[in-house]
């Protein structure tokens, strides 16, 4: 068992296929690893006894995922890692969870992550922080560090997270595993519940760039219940590239310089080498606007979540505060009480760049960037097939090293948010170690240009040849 | 000093749907309490909202029979507040970019039209055990969502009167259209005033303040007719008037301020980053101009030019289209093309039928009523007795020439035995031919009375004097 | 940058009961980042461009106007704090802001 439990989903859904792998099996594995793990990855396991129906015709051929809590699925706590939705179950199951479990991959468990997706080491939670699998003293990252440390530490062969800023993407290279957050638009984010609408995207972690791909064709797709939802123009196709022949990679100055550690940036420009030996052509580039990014998501993504998170209020569902006399207290206690420290300081941001007489300073202006940033990849596009930077500027980061500063932890998502506001695709692929710690490298490509995106990933991947789980080792 | 009031109204319109604005709940009448809520109405985390197309199609209709522009490119809007009749603590609404601009009906013009959803219903219940030292109120979600439409004329009204007067001609004119029920009680038509006043002749406008809650033609009318005179009071006393929202109570015939102690309210709006932009495209527009049917205004316009129509007739019958249609198959059936005696007619057919009914569905086919109109001008029945042909034609249906035939009600010309029922009356009625040879034309009327019992009202009541007038030598 | 007064101002539009403690410390960590967030300050005008509020070109989303099933009434009450006739209930509130 402990080998089928070293396979990658791919790999595990072909041996079901093929009748030699027992999808009952696998499920319990994985079930009781779950259940036995020690880095808090999980908010919830699914309980011991018989397993769900696995349906191994299905394209997941029944592999089990675990799934960040805050996808909504029904009947099971969905607490987006706050003390505002304790024991939360909701009456109805996310689009994107849906498309999985009806492509044949049960639910394993809900992963542990930043309330409310706002963070990036996974402190944040009113459940307790997770660890990373690679040293437990440290980060796994955020907001999705439970998906990552699941799939890092083996406790689920995948795991799907949602990215904002760079949370699915930074967690993915402190945990040294594959995260990608596709184009905005191309999965559904109907029953995500909500932190920055016109950021959040679903995506896949995985143990491997096949597995990504295979994750994200399950989940790709127009609902009708998400109006900004416009999936992928074409199927999503199993990556299959050897080398980097005719491939334009740019390197932004702005995002590969300072800031950056030196161990990091070691791997990061080893990495591009091995591009170069790959056919590649690398060649630096200008994101003139990108210095800015932080600036205008730190206001759009704050703004919107201000106004997402009013409707935790006590009323209609989650933590009421005791005590209540009138409805003003009321609502001041239950999200005083409910609500976490980032929460709150982002409700507060978020309030503030939307109020009478800021609004064109700080949201208008921080929309006009967006534009601005947008453009600047695009000008990219026209020499380039690719963006390449660093996805974290450091590696892991130990426990309450940043949780006095909250700037110095915004500073972790300088290279991935710059994607997030343009809407477009970005993966993490572990490319090396530094100071014996996953490094992240952060491709990124022009909007739906995923398959393409996949390919040159695999190509790296492949020939990097990083071993990405210490489970295995120990 | 002579002031003049300046009135423009803010109109809430319940859109006619099957189902709520941004959700497939069906609209309620009065079902129980939160039976017609989902999701997505009830603000439950990770939901997300659709646009209703018949939403849009009616306030596309709506737009176009008030002679509106129409925004090429209209977005929708979060109108941030906290209260317990919204889910989300925010309304989704139109902001600075709504679906229609400008305007016109009768003499108002209109400012601006948009879509919006309405807020849930609550109940105050009075002291509760369970919350301590503080009334209670019940929330019901059925409302919350349903589609309204918002309409804001510019302060181009002068008086109360003209104000209900108006209201009452939009109301005919939305019903017409068919996208609302408009009933003011219900709730589906609901309608708050902004109230200013100037000294006549200046072209400045004062201070206004917004009255709410009149939910009736005749409470708007008092309503706004105290709150001019309570700001001419102010004015004439040298006091300023305050910009505030009153409340209206129709029992005490009082004014009461709803200002809140905090400032004015911050609603922070920002683009629904949930919602795409709304581009009404050709078809659309053409579906909803081929939906819109000729409207009241219109209607009585060519009621007065093309049949001859006094304005009050014409608008009478413009106003209730059922009765406007039944005027002109009368009308049309006619052979001379007189439209004033077929609207008479037509007027006698709705004091028997009663305003609120339908013709069409009499059985009073208006072809008949026609012919009666026809026989009535051809003098084969004098009006009293075709007045009770119609009182026939109301009870049995039927033809008139055979009512007239079996009843006997046809008009008796002159000759013999018209004479002799003449001779017949003036021996009854001595005295009253006393007064008559006396000069006395007046007196007549007995002897007339006695014609007409006897002949069944069907003399000719010239005849019957000319044959008086000779038979006493006058 | 950020007064305890402002502090206080959007603390209530926001409806949360901050702490005298919070209130200090937000006040000094919202200064920091709002000092950091001026950078966007730099870039000049910006008059000549839009603003993104959709990073996707997607317009006219609609849905037909046809009938979902609702959830029934006990389903939409489950997870209230608070529920009485067949409602959610709530202290009173004043009168509605809009």
């Amino acid at each position: 068992m402990r080998h089928a439990l070293s396979l990658t989903a791919a790999q595990a859904a072909a041996r079901i296929r093929a009748g030699e792998l027992d999808p009952a099996e696998l499920w319990r594995g994985y079930r009781d690893r779950a259940a036995a793990d020690d880095c808090n990855a999980f908010t919830w396991v699914a309980a011991d006894g018989e397993p769900p129906q696995l349906d191994t015709a299905a394209p997941l051929a029944g592999v089990p995922i675990a799934v960040k809590d805050l996808f909504c699925t029904e009947g099971v706590p969905s607490q987006a890692g706050s003390r505002i939705l304790a024991g939360y179950r909701p009456p109805y199951t996310a689009t994107s969870v849906a498309r999985l479990t009806g492509a044949g991959a049960p639910l394993l468990a809900k992963t542990n992550q930043d309330e409310f997706a706002m963070g990036s080491s996974t402190e944040n939670s009113a459940y307790g922080p997770t660890l990373n699998p690679w040293d437990r003293t440290r980060v796994p990252g955020g907001s999705s560090g439970g998906s990552a440390a699941a799939v890092a530490a083996g406790s689920a062969p995948w795991a799907i997270g949602t990215d904002t800023g760079g949370s699915i993407r930074q967690p993915a290279a402190l945990c040294g595993v594959v995260g990608l957050k596709p184009t905005y638009g191309a999965i559904s984010r109907y029953g995500m519940i909500a932190f920055a609408s016109s950021l959040d995207q679903c995506g896949p972690f995985t143990r491997d760039v096949t597995d990504a791909a295979l994750l994200l064709g399950a989940m790709v797709g127009r609902d009708a219940c998400d109006s900004t939802s416009v999936g992928l123009p074409a199927p999503v196709e199993q990556p299959s590239r050897t080398d980097l022949r005719g491939v334009r990679l740019g390197v932004p100055e702005e995002l590969t310089g300072e800031g950056i550690e030196p161990g990091v940036l070691a791997s990061f420009e080893a990495t591009l080498d091995l591009a170069r030996e790959l056919g590649a052509t690398v060649e630096s580039c200008r994101l003139p606007h990108a210095p800015h990014a932080l600036s205008a998501y730190y206001l759009i993504a704050p703004a919107e979540a201000s106004s997402n998170l009013a409707r935790y209020d006590g009323v209609r569902y989650g933590f009421r505060a005791d005590g209540v006399g009138d409805l003003l207290g009321m609502y001041t206690r239950t999200r005083e009480q409910g609500f976490g420290a980032e929460v709150k300081r982002r409700i507060m941001l978020g309030t503030y760049a939307l109020s009478s007489g800021y609004y064109d300073a700080y949201y208008g202006r921080a929309q006009k960037v967006r534009t601005r940033i947008s453009e600047d990849f695009k000008a990219a596009w026209e020499r380039f097939d690719f963006i390449a930077t660093p996805t974290a500027p450091g590696v892991a980061f130990e426990l309450g090293a940043k949780t006095a500063d909250p700037l110095a932890m915004y500073l972790n998502d300088f290279c991935t948010v710059p994607m997030s506001l343009a809407g477009i695709p970005g993966i993490s692929i572990p490319c090396g170690l530094s100071e014996g710690l996953p490094v992240g490298f952060q491709l990124a490509g022009p909007a739906f240009s995923e398959n393409a995106l996949l390919d040159a990933a695999y190509a790296l991947e492949q020939a990097l040849g990083f071993d990405s789980a210490p489970w295995r080792r120990a | 000093m002579r002031f003049e009031p300046v009135i423009g109204l803010e109109i809430h319109v319940q859109l006619d749907t099957r189902t709520k604005m941004f959700c497939g709940c069906e609209l309620s009448f009065g079902e129980p309490p939160n039976t017609r809520t989902c999701p997505v109405c009830l603000g439950l985390p990770g939901t997300l909202p659709v646009l209703n197309a018949q939403g849009v199609h009616f306030g596309l209709m709506m737009g176009l029979a008030l002679g509106c522009e129409i925004a090429p490119r209209s977005i929708f809007h979060r109108k941030n507040y906290f209260y317990p009749d919204q889910a989300k603590n925010y309304q989704i609404s139109q902001y600075d970019i709504p679906l229609c601009t400008g305007g016109r009906l009768g003499d108002v013009r209109l400012h601006r039209i948009h879509l919006e959803e309405d807020a849930a219903k609550l109940v105050h219940i009075g002291e509760s055990g369970r919350i301590h030292g503080s009334d209670a109120s019940i929330v019901d979600y059925n409302r919350a969502g349903t589609p309204l439409c918002e309409i804001v004329t510019e302060p181009d009204i002068h008086s109360a009167e003209q104000a209900r007067e108006w209201l009452g001609l939009l109301r005919v004119t939305l019903r017409q259209l068919g996208v609302s029920d408009v009933n003011m009680e219900e709730g589906s038509l609901r309608c708050d005033a902004n109230v200013s006043v100037r000294p006549v002749g200046s072209s400045e406008l004062g201070t206004k303040t917004e009255l709410k809650n009149m939910n009736s033609f005749r409470f708007l009318e008092r309503g706004v007719n105290a709150e001019i005179e309570r700001q001419v009071a102010l004015l004439e006393a040298g006091e300023p008037v305050v910009q505030e929202t009153l409340h209206f109570d129709p029992s005490s015939g009082r004014l009461s301020s709803l200002r809140s102690k905090e400032e004015a309210h911050d609603y922070r709006y920002f683009p629904e980053p949930d919602l795409v932009a709304l581009v009404p495209t050709e078809e659309m527009l053409a579906a909803a101009r081929d939906a819109v049917p000729e409207l009241p205004a219109e209607r009585a316009a060519r009621y007065e030019r093309d049949w001859g129509l006094a304005a009050e007739p014409a608008r009478l019958l413009a106003y209730e289209p059922r009765w406007g249609d039944y005027f002109e198959a009368v009308a049309t059936a006619g052979e001379d093309g007189d439209g004033r005696t077929a609207a008479n007619w037509v007027e006698q057919l709705r004091t028997r039928l009663g305003a609120e009914a339908d013709p069409a569905a009499s059985r009073v086919a208006p072809q008949a009523l026609a012919r009666l109109v026809a026989m009535v001008g051809a003098r084969q029945v004098n009006a009293g007795a075709a007045r009770q042909v119609l009182d026939h034609l109301v009870a049995e249906g039927g033809e008139p020439a055979a009512i007239v035939e079996r009843e006997g009600l046809g008009s008796m010309d002159g000759g013999d035995e018209l004479a002799g029922i003449v001779a017949a009356a003036i021996a009854a009625n001595e005295g009253a031919a006393e007064k008559v040879r006396g000069g006395n034309d007046k007196a007549m009327g007995p002897i007339v009375g006695f014609v007409m019992r006897e002949t069944k009202g069907r003399a000719d009541g010239g005849e019957v004097g000319r044959l008086i007038r000779e038979q006493l030598g006058v | 940058m950020l007064s305890r007064e402002q502090v206080l101002h959007v603390a209530r539009l926001a409806r949360l009961e901050l702490s005298e403690e919070e209130q200090q410390r937000m006040s000094e960590e919202l200064s920091k980042v709002l000092d950091y967030i001026e950078k966007i300050a730099e870039l000049g005008d910006l008059a000549d461009v839009e603003p993104t509020s959709h990073v996707v070109a997607v317009e006219n989303a609609l849905r037909a106007d046809v009938p979902r099933p609702s959830l029934p009434a006990e389903v939409a009450l489950q997870s209230a704090p608070d529920s009485d006739m067949g409602g959610f209930r709530v202290p009173s509130p004043g009168p509605a802001p809009a």
